[in-house]
């Protein structure tokens, strides 16, 4: 049992992040498919709404692996929720707890802020800047980029690719502007 | 509509990654395999907490060396394999070469990467981990999953309007 106790604890980045590269020899491997997940954000646009746009009038059959593949990451998190769930509260960063109280953001537990991130709170401005508009800018700005987290800066990377560099440093400048300049804002709404 | 030959071609310089070049056909069944892959990789999302809102705010304001770890560890792991995969020509299971793209730069990579960036760090969540978060009950990131895909499909609708 003590195992699955070890498990259970938070996976230090030593053992996630390989786990996390493997993936990539792994989809390639199993059927020369790269890893990429943007992706089937657009094959769900050319499977149900492509509306004659070029850009989704593809065979988006023949990418039905990657709807698998999210379907499992789906699954994946139900077990990892119910199964082996963390027994202990979350820990973060000091700063990060004082700078959230000062927004009201006081019940850490979980991946999400549930005060922010709830159906209740969805129709608030914060809480649709958030959740919707947040969406909104992920699907356009990861396909506008030619790929996301994965398919840039794990799998582009890996090969090498200097586009890939470019996307991976402007995924970053634009987090560390919405977390530090924009975010503040947003939160004391 | 669909075709069975994608001859856009613009289209799959900017996004090679989302053609499957394989000639094999196969059954439904044989994707189980992905899911299985999906669902180690969606453990790991949430077991390494990369998923939590939390650890990428931290990764953003840099209190954490966590997430760095994580995809700095992923990239060399990555990137070894990528190197060995070509070095000895290794075949898929079957029996098929492993194609590589070289990517093509364009100004999406960075207009489209700053709006990413922002909706990352906002959402704390990118296209792989709303699904993962889906999965722990946060049920109302759906709507997020839903606009991603209105995000997407906004795009595809603009896309010959937009700097490339």
């Amino acid at each position: 049992m003590e195992i699955i106790e070890l498990i259970k604890q938070p996976w230090p980045w030593y053992i996630a992040g390989p786990l996390v590269g493997l993936t990539v020899p792994a989809l390639l491997i199993l059927g020369n498919k790269h890893f990429g997940i943007s992706a089937n954000l657009r094959h769900a646009c050319a499977a149900c709404i492509p509306a004659n746009i070029p850009f989704f009038k593809y065979d988006w059959k023949k990418e039905i692996w990657n709807q698998f593949f999210v379907l499992g990451i789906l699954l994946g998190g139900v077990i990892a929720f119910s199964l082996l769930t963390n027994p202990n509260p979350i820990q973060i960063n000091e700063d990060l707890s004082k700078e959230l109280a000062t927004y009201g953001i006081t019940s850490i537990n979980g991946m999400l802020p549930e005060q922010i991130f709830s159906w209740e709170s969805l129709l608030t401005l914060k809480g649709f800047l958030m959740m919707v508009v947040g969406g909104f800018m992920i699907g356009f700005g990861s396909r506008y980029a030619g790929g996301c987290t994965s398919g840039h800066a794990i799998s582009g990377l890996s090969n090498l690719q200097v586009p890939s560099l470019i996307a991976t440093i402007c995924f970053f400048i634009g987090g560390l502007i919405m977390a530090n300049i924009i975010l503040p804002y947003i939160l004391s709404l | 509509m669909t075709t069975n030959n994608n001859t856009d071609f613009e289209t799959r310089s900017l996004d090679t990654m989302c053609v499957n070049e394989s000639q094999l056909q196969h059954k439904w069944y044989h994707n189980i395999k992905y899911l299985v892959v999906g669902v180690l990789f969606g453990i790991t999302f949430i077991k390494a907490e990369i998923i939590s809102w939390y650890r990428i705010q931290e990764m953003f304001r840099f209190q954490s060396f966590h997430m760095y770890g994580v995809i700095g560890s992923a990239v060399i792991v990555g990137a070894i394999s990528v190197f060995l995969i070509k070095k000895f020509n290794i075949k898929t299971i079957y029996g098929e070469n492993i194609e590589f793209h070289d990517k093509t730069f364009n100004k999406g990579q960075i207009i489209g990467g700053l709006i990413f960036g922002l909706g990352w760090a906002i959402t704390g969540a990118c296209p792989g981990p709303i699904f993962a978060q889906i999965g722990t009950g946060a049920t109302v990131m759906i709507v997020t999953l839903l606009f991603a895909i209105l995000g997407t499909w906004v795009y595809g609708y603009l896309r010959n309007k937009l700097p490339h």
